[in-house]
C-alpha cells in the first residue's frame, strides 16, 4: 500500500510500460499452437524461430511492420523523471499508449494470413510476402501497456478527478466489451450482406431475408409448415404467456395463502439454475415419447396408437413452460409482496370486497411486474436452443435454424447471419420493452419498509384456482425430476425397466492401471473440460461483472449510459447468436480463437458478466456512499476503497455472481455448441449428442452428475467466501438477500 | 495530548460549482481562520452541503480556487487533501471494528501496525472511548459511533475538521451534550473546524463564526451575536431566531447611528444600520412583543388574540393586529390571556432591528 500524497508519484506508469516491454520483447508475439501454458515453445527454437519469437525478433525477422511499435515504448522513458503535474507527463503518455494501442490493433487486421487484408492496400503498396497469424499472450501485454499508459495519461491530465485506476478500470473494460461483444456482433452484421462470392452486396442479406422459409405464412391454409419467424414468434408468445400466469398463481399462493408448504415452493426457484436447458425435455421424452411411460400406460389403456405428439409445439412449449415457470414466480413473487398491505387495508376498509380489492387495487400494481415476467418468458423461449433441438420435431424456430445453417450441410455463414440479426432484433425489443416497464415499476409498486399490516387474503374463488393450478403443476415438476434422477438407473427406458449402474459405470468408470488413477469412462473428457473451464470463468466473470458495477455506481463520467448499455448488451443476445458470432469473429487473426479453451471461457465471461454488473448494482446502490467517501477522505485511494470497504461488504454478492456463472457455463448450450471442438468438449454438447443417438440413458445419468456437481459447487463456494462479520445489520443482511434474488431473476 | 495538529486555514475565492444548468454554488468567497469553528447554516438544499464536500475534495468547483493551508487544492481529490471528514451518517465501516474504524487511514496511508495501534488507542481515548476498540461499530450507541467517527477523523491529525450535520442522528436530548463536547474537544485542541448544520440553536451554541447560506449564495457572515442582533435581511431575521417582520417608516437620523422610526402608532429610538428616512421593514424578536389586555388608557397598539397556545413555561400567542398577524413568546405565565381577548401592544426595543432589505 504505498503513500498517495505526491511523494511517489513520480513514473507511476513504470510497471505497465515494463509489461509492454515484456509483451514486445520476451514472450512469443503470436499464439502458439501447441498452447502457450504447454511451454513447449521454450525448447522449440524460442527465440528465433518465427512461430514464437516475440515481436523485436519478428520485426527483424522481416515483419517489419512490427518495428514502429518501438516509438511508444521507448518516448515514456523520456518522463520517467518528471512528475505526474508536469504537462508533458500527461502529453507523453496519452500519444504513445494511444498511438501504440491504435496501431498495433490496426497492424493486426490490416496484415492478415495471406498478407494485406484489403486489395485497396494491396493495390497500393504490392503483394506482400510476408503473413501473420492470430496475437498471442506478447502482443496482449503489449497491448494492455499501452492501454493502461493511455489511460495514465489520461487521468494525469485531470480526466475523472485524477483517478489512475478508475480511467484505467473504465479503458479496460472498454476495450473488452469491444473486442468481445462489439466485434462478433459487428461481424455478424457485416456477414449478413456478403454475398457466396464474398463481396458486400444488399442484394445477398435480402435474398436470405425474404425467403418463405422465414416468413411463410402456409401453415394458416395447409397443413405445411410457416416460416421460423412465426414458429419463434408464437412460440414465444405462448411461452410467455403460460409461464406469467403460472407464476403469478405461485406468486399469489406463496404470499396471499396459509398454504402449508408455501416456503418450500421458493426452493423451485432454484432449479432451472441448476438444469441444463435440454434436460427437461428430455425427461418429457421418458415420459411422453412414443416409449415414455405415460405414453404407453395410455395405449395400453385406451388401445390407441402411440403418438408423437410431443415432437413440436406442444411439446417444446410444455417443457419450456416446466423451465421458466420458476423465473416468473422469482419475480412476480417480489411484486406481489411490494404491493403495500395498507393500499389493500385501505381499500378494504372504503368497502371493496375481497375480490374487488384484488382486481381493481392489487392487480393493477402488479401490472408492470407482470409485463415484465412475460418479457422475460418471451426472451428466454427465444433464446432457448436446447428444448427445441432436443423435442422440435419439424417444428423449426430461429436458434435451431441458426445452428444448422451453421454446422449442416448448407454451412451458409450469410444465412445463419440473417437469422442472427432477426433473433436479434426479437429480443432487443423485448429487452428494450422490459427496462421500459422495469424504470415504471418503482413508480407504481410500493416498497415502505416500516410498513405493517397484513395483505389481504385472497377471495375463496381465486385462491381455489391458484391451488388447483399450482399443486399438480408443482408435483408435474416433482415427477420431472424424479425422473431425471431415476431414468439413468434403468437399462433402456420403456423396454426394460430394470435396475443397472451400467448408464453411470460407462460414462463413469475409474479404473486403478499401472500409472495409477485411470479416468474410463466416456465422459471424463467433457466432464473435465466443463468444471476447469467453468471455474476458470467463473472467478473472471465476477471480477469483470463486479468492477463494472462499482464504476456504474459509484463514478461519475461522460458516456456512462452507452457504456453501462454496452455492458448489458450481450444479456439481451440469444446463446445461438454469440455462438455464430463468435466463430465468425475468432476464427480469422488478429484473433485466432477457434478450437482453444480461451474462447470457451471468454464466450462465458461476456455471457453472464451482465448479471454480475446487476448484482452488483443492486447491491452497491444499498451501501451508503459516504462509506466510500469516509474512506477517501481518510486518504484511501479508490483502489483501496474498492478493496478494503466495497468488497468486503459485498460477499454476498460476490458469492451470488461466482455461482451464478459457475453455474451457467456448466448448464450452457447454445453458444457452446458452436465453439467446442475435440480437444475442448463441454458436457453439455456432450449430452446432446448422445441424446441424438438415442442414448437417453448415459444423458440423463450425465445431467444428473451435473445437477449434484452445480449443488456441490454452490454450496463450496458459499463455505469458502463465507459470511460477513457484522452483527445487527439488518440493513445490510437485506442487501444480501436482494441481490441474490436478483440474480435469480435473470436465471 | 501527542496529537500534533497543524490547523489550517481555508480560503474559498468566487467559487462557483454547477451541476448540468443548476448552480449548486454561486460566486462564493470567504475564508476562515486558523483554530476556528465555523459553521455553515441554511435551510436544505442552500448549497452548504456542497460547499463542505468542496473542501473535502468530494466534489470539485466548476470555477474558482480552494486554498486550505496556504496550498491551493482546487484539483486535488479527497484522497490527497489533509482534510478530514465525520458524516452525517457517520459512515463507519460495519465490517471493521472500531479500532480498525480509527486505525484505517494510518493504515492506508502506510503507518506501521504498532504506531497505528498506539494512535488509536490515543484517539479512543481522546473522544472517552478507551475500551472499546474490540467491538464492532453496530455494538454501540448513536452516540458512541458518533464519537468514533470523530476519532477516526482526528487521529489523522488533520489541517481541518469537517462536520457534515453531526447530530442529526442523535435523540434531542442527547445533541446538546455532544455538541457541547465536539466545541470543547475543537478548543482544546485548537482546530479548525468547519460544520454543516440547518439547526439555528446548534449553530448559535457551537460556531466561532456563522455562515448563513441561502440559494446558492452567502446570505450573511458574522458571529452568533452578530447575526442574531444585525440581521442584514428578513431571511436572516427569521431564519436565526423567530421574527416578526412588520413595515415601519424612519422618521429622522441622529447621530450617532440612531433612527427614530414609527410603527403604527409607536415610536422608538433604534440603531439605524446605515439606513435612510423613508419606509423601512423591521424585525421584532417574538418575546419581546409585550401585551396587555386592552384598556383605554393604554397607548399600544390593539389587537386580537386569535390562538393562545400553552407550553409550561410559556404562552404563545398569535395576535391579528394592523401590522398583520403577530407570533407573539410570553413567559408570564400567571398573566395569561384568554383566546378572543383585544390587547394592546408595546415593544422592547433590545429585540427590535432595521432591515435593509
Amino acid at each position: 500500500m504505498g503513500a498517495e500524497g505526491g511523494k511517489f508519484v513520480r513514473a507511476a506508469f513504470l510497471p505497465w510500460l515494463i509489461l509492454g516491454w515484456v509483451g514486445f520483447a520476451v514472450l512469443p508475439w503470436y499464439l502458439v499452437e501447441d498452447g502457450f501454458w504447454a511451454f513447449q515453445w521454450l525448447i522449440d527454437g524460442y527465440p528465433l524461430d518465427s512461430d514464437y519469437a516475440p515481436a523485436l525478433v519478428q520485426a527483424a525477422l522481416g515483419n517489419v511492420w512490427l518495428f514502429p511499435l518501438l516509438l511508444p515504448l521507448l518516448a515514456p522513458l523520456f518522463i520517467i523523471r518528471k512528475t505526474k503535474t508536469d504537462p508533458d507527463y500527461a502529453r507523453v503518455l496519452i500519444i504513445s499508449g494511444g498511438f501504440g494501442f491504435a496501431y498495433l490493433l490496426a497492424q493486426g487486421f490490416i496484415v492478415g494470413i495471406s498478407g494485406w487484408e484489403y486489395t485497396a492496400l494491396e493495390n497500393l503498396f504490392g503483394p506482400m510476402n510476408s503473413r501473420q497469424y492470430g496475437m498471442g499472450y506478447g502482443a496482449l501485454l503489449t497491448a494492455t501497456g499501452f492501454l493502461v499508459l493511455f489511460t495514465s495519461g489520461l487521468a494525469a491530465a485531470g480526466s475523472l478527478r485524477g483517478d489512475v485506476f478508475v480511467t484505467s478500470a473504465i479503458g479496460i473494460v472498454i476495450a473488452l466489451v469491444a473486442t468481445f461483444v462489439f466485434l462478433p456482433v459487428g461481424k455478424v452484421l457485416i456477414s449478413a450482406f456478403i454475398s457466396e462470392s464474398g463481396t458486400y452486396a444488399f442484394a445477398a442479406f435480402g435474398e436470405n431475408f425474404f425467403t418463405r422459409k422465414i416468413w411463410g405464412l402456409a401453415c394458416i391454409t395447409t397443413t405445411a409448415s410457416c416460416g421460423v419467424a412465426w414458429n419463434s414468434l408464437f412460440l414465444a408468445l405462448l411461452t410467455g404467456v403460460s409461464t406469467t400466469l403460472l407464476g403469478l398463481a405461485f406468486a399469489l399462493v406463496a404470499t396471499r395463502t396459509d398454504f402449508r408448504w408455501k416456503k418450500s415452493l421458493r426452493t423451485l426457484t432454484v432449479l432451472p439454475i441448476i438444469t441444463p436447458p435440454f434436460v427437461i425435455g428430455l425427461a418429457l421424452i421418458l415420459l411422453f415419447g412414443r416409449a415414455g411411460t405415460i405414453t404407453q400406460f395410455v395405449s395400453d389403456l385406451l388401445g390407441v396408437e402411440p403418438g408423437r405428439w410431443l415432437y413440436g409445439l406442444p411439446g417444446i412449449w410444455l417443457a419450456q413452460t416446466l423451465s421458466f415457470t420458476p423465473i416468473a414466480f422469482l419475480v412476480l413473487i417480489g411484486v406481489v409482496e411490494g404491493v403495500s398491505p395498507s393500499m389493500e387495508e385501505a381499500s378494504q376498509t372504503l368497502g371493496a370486497s375481497r375480490w374487488n380489492t384484488f382486481k381493481r387495487v392489487s392487480l393493477p400494481l402488479m401490472r408492470p411486474g407482470l409485463a415484465n415476467a412475460f418479457l422475460i418468458g418471451f426472451i428466454e423461449s427465444m433464446a432457448d436452443f436446447g428444448n427445441p433441438m432436443v423435442l422440435g420435431g419439424n417444428y423449426e424456430v430461429l436458434s435451431t435454424e441458426i445452428f444448422f445453417a451453421i454446422v449442416g450441410a448448407q454451412n451458409d455463414q450469410g444465412r445463419a447471419a440473417v437469422l442472427a440479426i432477426l433473433l436479434l432484433c426479437f429480443t432487443l425489443s423485448a429487452f428494450f420493452a422490459q427496462r421500459v416497464w422495469l424504470g415504471k415499476k418503482s413508480y407504481t409498486t410500493v416498497a415502505g419498509k416500516a410498513e405493517s399490516g397484513a395483505h389481504a387474503g385472497m377471495n375463496p374463488l381465486l385462491r381455489n384456482i391458484c391451488l388447483g393450478v399450482t399443486l399438480p403443476w408443482a408435483a408435474f415438476t416433482l415427477a420431472i425430476y424424479g425422473m431425471i434422477l431415476f431414468g439413468g438407473f434403468v437399462i433402456s427406458w420403456g423396454r426394460d425397466h430394470s435396475l443397472t449402474l451400467q448408464h453411470y459405470s460407462n460414462a463413469f468408470s475409474v479404473d486403478w492401471a499401472e500409472h495409477g488413477l485411470h479416468w474410463e469412462g466416456t465422459a471424463w473428457d467433457s466432464f473435465w473440460t466443463t468444471i476447469t473451464i467453468s471455474a476458470i470463468a467463473a472467478p473472471l466473470t465476477a471480477a469483470l461483472g463486479l468492477l463494472t458495477s462499482f464504476l456504474l455506481v459509484r463514478q461519475k463520467f461522460r458516456g456512462k449510459n452507452l457504456f453501462e448499455f454496452g455492458t448489458m448488451l450481450s444479456f439481451a443476445i440469444p446463446g445461438t447468436v454469440i455462438g455464430v458470432s463468435y466463430i465468425l469473429a475468432f476464427n480469422v487473426p488478429p484473433f485466432e480463437l477457434t478450437g482453444t479453451g480461451v474462447i470457451l471461457v471468454l464466450c462465458f465471461v461476456f455471457r453472464n458478466m451482465p448479471v454480475g454488473v446487476r448484482g452488483g448494482i443492486a447491491a452497491m446502490t444499498q451501501l451508503d456512499k459516504s462509506l466510500d467517501e469516509a474512506s477517501l477522505t481518510l486518504g484511501a485511494n479508490s483502489l483501496t476503497t474498492l478493496r478494503r470497504v466495497i468488497l468486503p461488504l459485498l460477499r454476498p454478492a460476490i458469492v451470488a455472481a461466482l455461482v451464478y456463472s459457475f453455474v451457467r457455463a456448466i448448464t450452457s448450450v447454445s453458444a457452446v455448441i458452436f465453439l467446442v471442438s475435440a480437444d475442448h468438449n463441454m458436457a453439455t454438447s456432450y449430452i446432446i449428442g448422445l441424446v441424438e443417438n438415442g442414448q437417453y440413458g448415459i444423458a440423463i445419468a450425465y445431467s444428473s452428475v451435473l445437477i449434484i456437481v452445480m449443488l456441490l459447487a454452490i454450496f463450496l463456494v458459499q463455505r469458502a467466501v463465507g459470511e460477513r462479520k457484522l452483527r445487527r445489520d439488518n440493513r445490510l443482511e437485506a442487501t444480501s438477500a436482494k441481490s441474490k434474488s436478483l440474480k435469480e431473476k435473470q436465471a | 495530548m501527542s496529537l500534533h495538529l497543524r490547523p489550517g486555514s481555508v480560503v474559498f475565492e468566487n467559487i462557483t460549482k454547477k451541476y448540468g444548468v443548476v448552480t449548486a454554488i454561486d460566486d462564493v468567497s470567504f475564508s476562515i481562520e486558523p483554530g476556528h469553528l465555523v459553521t455553515l447554516l441554511g435551510p436544505s438544499g442552500c448549497g452548504k452541503t456542497t460547499t463542505l464536500r468542496m473542501i473535502a475534495g468530494l466534489e470539485h468547483p466548476t470555477n474558482g480556487r480552494v486554498i486550505i493551508g496556504g496550498k491551493d487544492v482546487t484539483s486535488l481529490p479527497a484522497t490527497d487533501r489533509d482534510v478530514s471528514m465525520v458524516f452525517q451518517s457517520y459512515a463507519l465501516f460495519p465490517h471493521m471494528t472500531v479500532a480498525e474504524n480509527v486505525g484505517y487511514g494510518l493504515s492506508v496511508s502506510g503507518l506501521g501496525k504498532q504506531e497505528t495501534g498506539e494512535r488509536v488507542e490515543e484517539g479512543l481515548e481522546l473522544v472517552g472511548l478507551a475500551g472499546y476498540g474490540q467491538r464492532l461499530p453496530s455494538e454501540l450507541s448513536g452516540g458512541q459511533q458518533q464519537r468514533v467517527a470523530v476519532a477516526r477523523a482526528l487521529v489523522l491529525e488533520p489541517e481541518v475538521l469537517l462536520l457534515d450535520e453531526p447530530l442529526s442522528n442523535l435523540d434531542a436530548k442527547l445533541r446538546r451534550k455532544v455538541r457541547e463536547e465536539i466545541r470543547d474537544l475543537q478548543q482544546k485542541l485548537g482546530l479548525t473546524a468547519v460544520y454543516v448544520t440547518h439547526d439555528q440553536e446548534e449553530a448559535l451554541a457551537v460556531s466561532d463564526r456563522i455562515i448563513v447560506m441561502n440559494r446558492s449564495v452567502i446570505a450573511q457572515e458574522g458571529t452568533p451575536r452578530e447575526l442574531y442582533e444585525k440581521p442584514a435581511s428578513s431571511f436572516i431575521a427569521d431564519f436565526i431566531g423567530d421574527a416578526n417582520l412588520v413595515e415601519g417608516e424612519i422618521v429622522a437620523t441622529h447621530s450617532p447611528n440612531e433612527a427614530t422610526v414609527r410603527i403604527a402608532s409607536l415610536q422608538c429610538n433604534l440603531p439605524d444600520r446605515g439606513l435612510a428616512a423613508g419606509p423601512v421593514k423591521i424585525a421584532i424578536r417574538p418575546d419581546c412583543v409585550l401585551l396587555e389586555k386592552a384598556s383605554p388608557e393604554l397607548k399600544g397598539i390593539k389587537g386580537n388574540i386569535i390562538h393562545a397556545t400553552y407550553l409550561g413555561n410559556q404562552i404563545h400567542y398569535t395576535i391579528d393586529s394592523a401590522l398583520g398577524e403577530l407570533f407573539v413568546v410570553d413567559y408570564r405565565i400567571d398573566r395569561a390571556i384568554t383566546a378572543g381577548s383585544d390587547i394592546s401592544m408595546t415593544f422592547a426595543s433590545r429585540g427590535m432591528a432595521l432591515l435593509a432589505s
